[in-house]
């Protein structure tokens, strides 16, 4: 049967470029992340505001960023914006407009021998990235806080890819200047002698030296990694690693964008769950907190028993499968 | 469904005044400090 469009991808893209849309920063000669003032607002999706083209903050660096400052121990701003996406659209963020996400189902079209839809170990590995959105992104900011009472963003220090793919590799690996210096905002130096590998950031005003040792290393390291997982495993960060998406995930149940189900029609083919990238049975899983809303089940279901929208749709379409469901 | 649709209901409410609180208390220019600068952190070299 011939899979159906329904144009996700021109959205996705759509959304990666609104996001980005700062596109000098990429291709100026200098250093130069977008300064505006709409940075005091969040992109809905995961989106490192050290990215070149970032125009919006990524609400997951921004709730460290709250929490971690000498002013605040929690961000209502940040968590409440994070609530209203969540509750309205849930996972669909994930799906249609998260530039990391594109990312990675772009990186999985790369042609492989063998794609692993599930494996040994899967489902709990899924419950990580609740751990890392509570210790990560919360507790080690809010507690492990230097003399000034400022703390580090853990989540973006320690794990984030998408920090390292969208940041560290077009700022450090690829600086806009092939060799001299550039200064960065804040009156950092960007010095890169002779084009040597190791680069140093200077700061003329306290003399502090900044080069790329270990952490970058492992940073980089770990961006590989989900990188060339994601050839393998649909997106590999989305299903493990990702904070925002525990977050959206735990509101998917009740989101008002949600799928529909309407098990007189369905015909239990299994079409449905064979399209499903994040190995789930809508049929007995709808709205479940790994459904990333990304329509495969809708556009694979040969009679239309699956919808998706906002609301319950038209009546007699109302939800018939269980909320949420478990896990197979 | 119907719990869900109340349940839906509650947290935008709530959500709404948190962010309202937020902006209020001054979080907005916290977020804004931060992200027009290049976060070494976020680069790996912080």
């Amino acid at each position: 049967m011939k899979k159906k469009k329904d144009g996700r991808w021109a959205i996705q893209s759509l959304a990666a470029l609104a996001t980005n849309s700062h596109l000098i920063g990429f291709f100026g000669e200098k250093i130069n992340i977008y300064k505006g003032s709409l940075k005091s607002a969040c992109v809905p999706g995961l989106n490192c505001y050290s990215c070149p083209g970032a125009v919006l903050s990524c609400p997951i660096g921004a709730l460290q960023a709250v929490i971690g400052s000498r002013s605040f121990n929690l961000s209502l701003y940040v968590f409440g914006f994070m609530l209203v996406v969540g509750a309205t659209l849930g996972r669909m963020v994930c799906g249609f407009l998260c530039p990391f996400g594109l990312i990675q189902e772009l990186l999985h079209k790369i042609p492989f021998p063998k794609k692993w839809k599930a494996f040994r170990g899967d489902w709990p590995l899924r419950k990580l990235k609740y751990v890392l959105l509570a210790v990560f992104v919360i507790a080690l900011p809010l507690l492990l806080v230097n003399p000034a009472g400022e703390s580090s963003p853990y989540f973006c220090k320690l794990v984030c890819p998408a920090g390292a793919l969208e940041g560290a590799v077009p700022l450090v690996v690829f600086p806009p200047t092939a060799a001299g210096a550039a200064t960065l905002p804040g009156g950092l130096t960007l010095d890169l002698p002779g084009g040597a590998p190791k680069v140093e950031l200077i700061d003329p005003g306290s003399a502090t030296r900044y080069e790329t040792g270990t952490l970058f290393y492992w940073k980089i390291s770990l961006m590989l990694f989900v990188v060339l997982v994601s050839v393998v495993i649909y997106r590999p960060f989305c299903k493990y690693l990702c904070p925002l998406g525990a977050v959206y995930g735990a509101l998917n149940p009740v989101a008002l964008y949600r799928l529909r189900f309407s098990e007189d029609t369905c015909i239990r083919c299994g079409a449905c769950a064979r399209a499903c990238g994040m190995a789930l049975d809508p049929t007995r899983q709808l709205n479940h907190p790994e459904c990333v809303r990304c329509g495969d089940c809708v556009n694979a279901c040969p009679v239309d028993a699956l919808s998706m929208g906002f609301g319950n749709g038209k009546k007699g379409e109302a939800l018939s499968a269980p909320q949420g469901g478990r896990q197979p | 469904m119907k719990h869900a649709a109340t349940t839906r209901v509650l947290i935008l409410v709530a959500a709404a005044a948190f962010v309202v609180i937020g902006v209020m208390r001054g979080e907005v220019g916290e977020v804004l400090k931060k992200s027009i600068r290049v976060c070494l952190e976020c680069i790996g070299i912080g």
